[in-house]
């Protein structure tokens, strides 16, 4: 028998300098991250404190609004609460009180903080505390910044996660943890494949209810489904839970190695995992290759927005036949996306932050062939003449693992596509 | 502190935002932190605009606060005028950078740039979008407009359009059209298209067109006060407005009554034509911003032929306006911007027909009741390609149009009512002129089998709610959906004046029979 080896990843764009920039930002900020956080745990509810701004973020962010009644909501901070004329504490409370009462299927409630809070130094994780003892054991209360001043949209699952990691119960199980929000469907798909592979005791974090919140410990392995929980990894990290890093699981190659990493950890024998992953994988190449017929050749340029940009980069150069030009993240931490990196050909610009108006004149130059960019930017380039794919629709959409590999070609070759089709 | 699931405004400084992308070369720079450019997408996709808002955020972050932010601002400032060359600049500050106190006007006021600077106030922990764009709006115009000689030919400005406005680009047009039929030129149009050079010819204009005071009445108060530019208070919208519209232009600019070309209106013949006798007493709920409301309310009752039977809107600086348009109308007004009161009053009242926001269309959707979009804020399906003015003739039409959309035709309705139990065309299928609708669902063995029990919450009960026994529950769904829930309202607050503990078949048609009409 033999066991599932290492691979090890260097080279790429492993080195590439990175053109690090500041100045106006288009970018969500981490509050936004609750529009999927809040369907994906199906008894939580998310407790902005903040401004009439923060909530006509929440309503318009993604483009849409979702009618079913959202378990979001935003405590406006009024005049009266800043000037100090009323206890925010108090205020707060009662508002808490109204919630629980009117929601009484909440058993996990996050006060997550924002810009305002942030400034007027709110100490959210004192009311929390408070809270918590208050309505203890039917409901936890955390708390979280998803400030713009301090999270980046998607950071904003990572700054709620790593609130959940002190509060983990303990256990020495051998377990494999999978941290980050996926759509249930991907979800159920990796468990199948891992399950398959002999591994047993797979637990998510996120999980949809607070009892099925997982335990964790020094048998625990953790690897993270999505590149932007660096803080909740390092959480983890400091609480003795060991991590396994790879690519991330996007397309046939970041898939096949995501899980090569976990095989080898839990030592599984190469036969079986080749057998496991055997039919699926070949079932990504061949609707990767229908999709990107469209892609191969063409050229990509990543605005910073998700920190999905560096591994999507990987696919879309990799699997596709792309070039990428440019590929900007909000953040790059190289201890979570390094592999990513390496298997990232060297060539592109690799940036990271942002000054939009300079890095919408590199973008003009090149004229790319796709634009991956946030709404503000799409219609604005598309009326140039540049074909842009929305940024969010890649965080909205199931596009991890084997089955999606073709679904996310697709929706890379779809504005291409579009194109071709209009006669106008 | 208030707890806001969906919000009917933003905050003011979308307003303003408003203002500056309606404008050709005004710019914005606004001190506020990361994430405030979700606003951004306001505007390229609702209002699917191809450019960019003429925005620049500071973008502070966490690090930046402890040292100093004002230089930010004032190289954010110094930049955008260097990359944009604008005609003027507006400077203001979000909720966050409300908070840091940087002073954003006085920054801006004393790094000398060649261009007007307008500093901008705005409150956010007290005011609204709405307030924002009419405040930015009265702050511009202050500063650019100054007295002139008035144009030869007899002429207006049209003010209070704004970018992501409810059909200001039609509105524009269609009222350009009528003041042309009058013999009145357009001076300028503003904020929606005008350029700053545009802003400081104001004054040549001969009088005000505020077409929605909601954006642009206190620039109007101030120029009639400073410019002795006398502003119109009807806004034209409705066949009865527009003619009093026509007239109230015609006293200001002190020509005689004209006799307009109306061969384009269609509303009033499509009304008294026998196939809208269906609409005839429909109980229509309205609710949006106070402009549109009122509007909406006389169309709706004397001009479609129906009962309003409650109105309100978000806008609290339209409230007392508001309160005394519904006392006209007999019902009490609410005034709220709490999406879930809307809902509860809506689901007290059970209309039959909604006008209403974008909120209201879901409450609509919810609840199973049509609804019509009259009001901002709206989505981008109520955003359309084609001409779809709401004021003037054209714009009546169009609200017909719309208004009738949702509804059951005439004919239909009978349909309705005398084959219920039709498998393809009954009340679960909706309006056969809508697609996608299910097919009937089935009432299953299980659901014959239970009891039905329904527990009504009628306020001025006599002695406990009354409970709907088997039968009755099921003569009601025999009942066609869109009068089923004004029947079962009828029904119970009839049960509940008469003492009746229990509804039968027979308290039903009493209730109907006492109803009649």
């Amino acid at each position: 028998m033999n066991e599932v080896s290492k691979i090890e990843f260097s080279g790429g764009c492993s080195d590439t300098p990175i053109l690090k920039e500041r100045g106006q930002r288009e970018v969500f900020c981490g509050l936004t991250s609750i529009i999927w956080l809040h369907r994906k745990m199906q008894d939580a509810f998310f407790l902005v404190v903040g401004s009439r701004t923060c909530a006509h973020l929440l309503q318009s962010a993604a483009g849409v609004m979702i009618f079913a009644e959202p378990r979001f909501g935003t405590a406006i901070l009024e005049e009266k609460d800043l000037a100090g004329m009323a206890d925010a504490h108090e205020e707060l409370d009662r508002e808490v009180e109204k919630l629980l009462s009117r929601r009484p299927d909440i058993k996990q409630l996050f006060l997550v903080g924002s810009c305002p809070s942030e400034v007027i130094k709110l100490d959210l994780s004192r009311a929390a505390e408070r809270l918590t003892k208050l309505y203890a054991p039917k409901v936890r209360v955390l708390n979280y910044s998803g400030s713009g001043i301090e999270t980046t949209f998607t950071q904003g699952e990572d700054a709620c996660l790593a609130s959940m990691v002190p509060v983990l119960g303990e256990t020495n199980d051998q377990q494999l943890l999978l941290v980050g929000a996926l759509p249930d469907v991907v979800e159920d798909q990796l468990i199948s494949i891992l399950s398959n592979f002999g591994i047993e005791n797979i637990k998510t974090l996120p999980a949809t209810q607070k009892d099925k919140i997982p335990s964790v410990g020094a048998n625990t392995r953790f690897i993270l489904v999505q590149p932007f929980l660096g803080e909740t990894a390092d959480a983890l990290e400091g609480h003795g839970v060991k991590r396994i890093s790879a690519p991330f699981p996007f397309g046939d190659q970041g898939t096949t190695e995501w899980l090569r990493a976990i095989a080898m950890e839990f030592k599984v024998d190469e036969k079986l995992f080749n057998d496991v992953i055997r039919a699926p994988r070949a079932r990504a190449q061949r609707a990767i290759e229908i999709a990107a017929a469209r892609l191969k050749g063409k050229s990509v340029f990543f605005f910073p927005d998700s920190q999905l940009e560096i591994p999507l980069a990987r696919f879309l150069v990799n699997e596709c036949g792309m070039t990428a030009i440019e590929v900007g993240a909000p953040y790059v931490y190289k201890s979570i996306v390094g592999p990513d990196l390496a298997l990232l050909p060297a060539g592109p610009v690799i940036s990271e932050g942002q000054d939009v108006d300079l890095q919408l004149e590199r973008c003009r130059k090149a004229k790319p062939d796709i634009t991956v960019c946030g709404l503000g930017l799409a219609n604005p380039l598309e009326g140039e003449g540049l074909s842009t794919k929305w940024a969010i629709e890649l965080v909205f959409t199931p596009v991890h693992g084997y089955e999606q590999a073709g679904d996310l070609a697709a929706l890379f070759a779809r504005p291409i596509k579009r194109r071709e089709a209009l006669k106008l | 502190m208030k707890l806001a699931v969906w919000t009917y405004e933003g905050p003011p400084h979308v307003g303003a935002m408003r203002v500056a992308t309606a404008m050709k070369d005004l710019h914005f720079v606004l001190h506020a932190p990361q994430g405030d450019t979700y606003a951004d997408l306001l505007f390229t996709m609702i209002d699917r605009r191809s450019a960019r808002p003429p925005v620049t955020y500071t973008t502070f972050q966490a690090r930046d606060l402890g040292a100093d932010t004002s230089d930010l601002f004032q190289d954010a400032c110094g930049d955008a005028y260097k990359r944009f060359k604008p005609g003027a600049m507006i400077v203001g500050a979000s909720c966050t950078a409300e908070l840091i106190q940087d002073d954003p006007g006085g920054l801006a006021e004393r790094m000398g740039l060649p261009v007007p600077i307008i500093p901008l106030e705005l409150p956010s922990y007290q005011r609204k979008e709405n307030f924002g764009a009419d405040e930015t709006f009265f702050q511009v115009v202050r500063k650019l407009t100054k007295p002139m000689e008035k144009t030869e030919r007899i002429s207006c400005n049209i003010l209070g359009p704004t970018a992501l406005g409810f059909r200001h680009r039609d509105d524009i047009l269609e009222l350009t059209a009528i003041l042309l039929d009058m013999g009145i030129d357009v001076n300028v149009v503003a904020p929606l298209g005008a350029s700053v050079s545009d802003i400081k010819r104001i004054g040549a204009g001969h009088f005000n067109v505020l077409l929605y005071p909601e954006t642009g009445e206190a620039a109007c108060r101030w120029l009639e006060k400073e410019l002795n530019q006398q502003y119109t208070k009807i806004i034209p919208i409705g066949v009865g407005a527009t003619k009093d519209f026509i007239k109230e232009v015609a006293s200001i600019a002190r020509i005689p009554e004209p006799v307009m070309d109306m061969s384009r209106l269609r509303f009033d013949w499509w009304s008294k034509s026998v196939d809208s006798t269906y609409f005839t007493g429909k109980r229509v709920f309205i609710f949006g911003d106070g402009t549109h409301v009122r509007s909406s309310a006389r169309i709706a009752r004397d001009e479609m032929g129906f009962e309003v039977v409650g109105l309100g809107c978000f806008n609290r600086e339209f409230a007392r306006q508001t309160r005394e348009l519904a006392k006209d109308y007999g019902v009490e007004a609410l005034i709220t911007d709490d999406y879930l009161e809307v809902e509860a009053a809506i689901e007290a009242l059970q209309p039959e027909m909604i006008l209403g926001t974008q909120m209201e269309r879901h409450i609509g959707k919810r609840l199973g009741i049509p609804c019509a979009v009259i009001s901002a804020p709206f989505h981008v399906q109520d955003n359309p390609a084609r001409y779809s003015p709401q004021v003037g003739w054209e714009g009546a039409n169009v609200i017909f149009d719309t208004w009738v959309h949702p509804l059951v035709m005439g004919l239909e309705e009978h349909l309705l009512h005398m084959f219920r139990d039709d498998f393809e065309f009954n009340d679960e299928a909706g309006p056969s002129h809508h697609g996608g609708h299910a097919a009937s669902k089935k009432m299953t063995n299980q659901d014959e089998g239970k009891e039905i029990v329904v527990e009504t919450e009628v306020s001025d009960v006599v002695g406990g709610p009354s409970i709907w026994l088997v039968d009755a529950e099921k003569e009601l769904k025999k009942i066609p959906f869109f009068v089923r829930g004004k029947a079962r309202r009828n029904t119970e607050t009839y049960a509940a004046t008469k003492g009746v503990k229990e509804i039968s078949v027979d308290t039903l048609y009493e209730a109907k029979a006492h109803y009649a009409n």
